[in-house]
């Protein structure tokens, strides 16, 4: 067990060289530079343009550029190019926001999936599972920027309220049960947007999970052993079918970046997506590259503690 | 008592009729319900994207997806057209505007058959890419997974990339002294493979350079984990804002950034296959690798990567949609469902149906090649069919 941490840490570590390298190379190898983005500004002189150059280090060649990067990063020295400002402190920032959006998400994802995929696999084939199925798909398919805007539409048409941004404009003079309210608010619509892909994927693999286990021999033995229904399903069989759902904890870490950039582009959430898109527009190379790594960074912390928690629930592995 | 005249045919009697693999197939699928809406919107879709790239090229169009007139701006759907404003050169076909105008003027029709046309190439080529990738490095890793790289095609292969990658760069001197020690590595194995393997010499100390490192199914199957670990919607949106825009590097950057699935699947698929009895005859009587893995393996394990393909489109057509909606899609000449609903949100309440034809007509297409895609996982697995 102890040898297999370890080995899967080191895999985890040359992995992460490699990422780094790739997520240098994405954005550093593509034509034109950031130096070039005005060329017509008449008050970006040939000087200027050495300055800037020499400023950020683009002068350098590719290798130590690499090197010269990611030793800012690690010091925390990284400054981005377009305010100056640190970009660990930056992200930081926008961090705050998004987690809050991430864990309104998560759980609204996890507690609505498994009821419904419990449901749907329980009475396989009833009008639930093929409604559930098909909306599963519906929200699968549907573009989020679309739905989003017919969301928004409703909302502010039937319940008189706004959801643009993180708070009312002028609330910050209110009292703090109205202010903790509007917030709430402000965060419900775009969480649920967010997390509809979820619920969908889980609630489908969920139900995969719980027809996998309801075929198999021991529930037919718990049956036969004249136990109540809910005792089979809930004992007996959700419990075998949760096994791989714990490993997914691990995996629901990566989800704090990605896929939120329309999400939070069209509400105005000053969380990391729009950052990484406003990052973007401003070709602002260091925020753009560290947060693909550190997406990347989660995604391999995800799979390791996916890895160890597989190990301590299922003790096959362990063989 | 006993017939032997009737014998050969009654045989036949006890067992079950002969049934293609393809018939078995569709009578899976044709029960599927959904799956069979999926596909017959698939069919429609496809001839509403051909007819669209045939009403809309050309000098004079039937429909002309770029013809402004500013007159007949934000027109309802089946609005007529102003005969005494508007030229009869320049009049929509039949003179009404089926799905109404944009701030332009442009007949939203027009620009959604053109849409079609660009939505459904993107989504081929892209995944085309994908699955070419991905069927060529599965292939690899199922294949010839055994076979171990050893430390001087290493240094070779790091070499050649590292001097491409300063070639893209730009620093030309890095690039040639690096492609020189990756011609000199190979030159060195080509030396090491004659002395000792085909001279039947003692490489001596050359052995050292020699050695196994990793094979090749740790290597590419490394390289997919990698690649799974970026976010894929975030990555594709940073290379393509980067590059100039244009409709083929979207198609090519949504097609890099997709064959991980594929590459497993076919790897998944040619570990068991390999070690089956018809890979094994095959490879009794001599027949070449390559035919081996083209002529007999592929088809076996092409019935996932369709699954994936079908089901990739569905996603390639929704990231370009997202690309356009953020401002980075296909450029403006063409028009696309993503952005003209990108162009229509600004007239979310004067004209809603800008925004609700594109989102809607994106919605039916992506759920139907879903269904598709699912229908065809449940008609082509094996497994799943015994139930």
């Amino acid at each position: 067990m102890f040898s297999f941490t370890v080995r899967s840490f080191f895999q985890k570590l040359v992995t992460l060289f490699f990422i780094s390298i790739i997520s240098f190379l994405v954005v550093y190898l593509a034509p034109g530079e950031p130096s070039q983005i005005d060329p017509l500004n008449p008050k970006f002189t040939v000087e200027d343009l050495q300055r800037f150059r020499q400023e950020f280090n683009l002068d350098k060649p590719l290798h130590e550029q690499y090197y010269l990067y990611y030793k800012n990063l690690f010091t925390g020295q990284l400054k981005s190019w377009k305010d100056n400002q640190p970009v660990l402190g930056k992200i930081y920032e926008r961090f705050k926001n998004s987690l809050w959006l991430f864990i309104v998400g998560t759980l609204i994802t996890w507690c609505l999936s498994f009821p419904v995929g419990i449901h749907a696999a329980i009475n396989r084939g009833s009008v639930f599972d093929r409604t559930s199925t098909f909306f599963a798909y519906v929200l699968i398919s549907i573009p989020s920027f679309f739905f989003a805007y017919i969301l928004i539409i409703f909302v502010v048409k039937t319940f008189n309220i706004s959801v643009i941004g993180m708070q009312t404009f002028g609330m910050s003079g209110a009292d703090s049960i109205y202010q903790i309210m509007d917030r709430v608010w402000h965060l419900v619509i775009p969480s649920i947007l967010g997390a509809l892909g979820g619920i969908a994927l889980l609630s489908r693999y969920v139900r995969a999970q719980m027809l996998e286990v309801i075929h198999q021999d021991y529930i037919r033995t718990a049956r036969a052993k004249g136990l109540s229904e809910d005792q089979v399903y809930y004992k007996h069989g959700f419990r075998n079918a949760l096994l791989p759902f714990v490993t997914m904890f691990g995996l629901i870490l990566p989800g704090l970046i990605g896929g939120s950039v329309i999400i939070e582009s069209i509400f105005a959430w000053p969380g990391m997506g729009r950052m990484g898109y406003e990052a973007i527009l401003a070709r602002d190379y260091p925020i753009i590259l560290t947060i693909n790594f550190m997406a990347a960074v989660l995604v391999l912390i995800g799979t390791f503690i996916s890895d160890l928690l597989y190990m301590v629930v299922d003790p096959r592995i362990r063989l | 008592m006993i017939n032997n005249d009737n014998d050969t045919t009654d045989l036949h009697l006890g067992m079950a009729e002969e049934v293609s693999r393809f018939t078995e197939a569709w009578r899976i699928f044709n029960k599927n319900r959904l799956a069979l809406w999926g596909l017959v919107i698939f069919t429609v879709f496809f001839l509403v994207a051909v007819s669209g790239l045939v009403l809309t090229v050309g000098d004079n169009p039937v429909l002309d997806p770029a013809k402004v007139r500013l007159s007949e701006k934000l027109l309802p759907p089946v609005s007529p057209v102003d005969t005494e404003m508007v030229k009869p050169e320049d009049r929509p076909f039949a003179g009404i505007y089926l799905l109404g105008t944009d701030d332009l003027g442009r007949d939203v029709l027009a620009r959604m058959m053109q849409g079609a046309w660009v939505s459904l190439t993107v989504g081929f080529v892209a995944v085309g890419i994908a699955v070419l990738i991905g069927i060529i490095m599965g292939g690899l890793a199922g294949y010839y997974g055994n076979v171990r790289i050893n430390f001087m095609q290493l240094l070779a292969m790091a070499a050649f990339f590292t001097s491409m990658v300063f070639l893209i760069s730009g620093q030309k001197e890095m690039a040639i002294n690096f492609m020189t020690a990756s011609a000199l590595f190979v030159s060195f194995s080509i030396v090491y493979y004659f002395v000792s393997v085909k001279g039947s010499g003692d490489p001596g100390a050359m052995r050292f350079f020699f050695f196994d490192t990793v094979s090749v199914d740790s290597l590419i199957m490394r390289f997919v984990d990698i690649m799974l670990c970026f976010p894929s919607f975030f990555l594709i949106l940073t290379v393509v804002a980067i590059l100039p825009a244009s409709i083929y590097n979207i198609m090519i950057v949504i097609g890099l950034t997709g064959w991980m699935g594929t590459t497993r699947f076919v790897r998944a698929e040619f570990l068991s296959l390999r070690e089956q009895d018809f890979v094994s005859a095959a490879r009794a009587m001599g027949i070449r690798d390559m035919s081996i893995i083209f002529r007999h393996m592929i088809p076996n394990a092409i019935a996932p990567v369709l699954v994936s393909a079908t089901i990739g489109i569905a996603g390639a057509i929704l990231t370009e949609a997202g690309l356009s909606f953020l401002g980075f899609g296909v450029p403006p000449p063409h028009a696309t469902w993503g952005n003209i609903l990108s162009d229509g949100k600004r007239f979310l309440f004067d004209a809603p149906w800008l925004t609700y034809i594109p989102g809607l007509s994106i919605l039916v297409v992506v759920l139907a090649f879903n269904l598709f895609g699912e229908g065809l996982r449940d008609a082509l697995n094996p497994r799943l069919r015994k139930r």
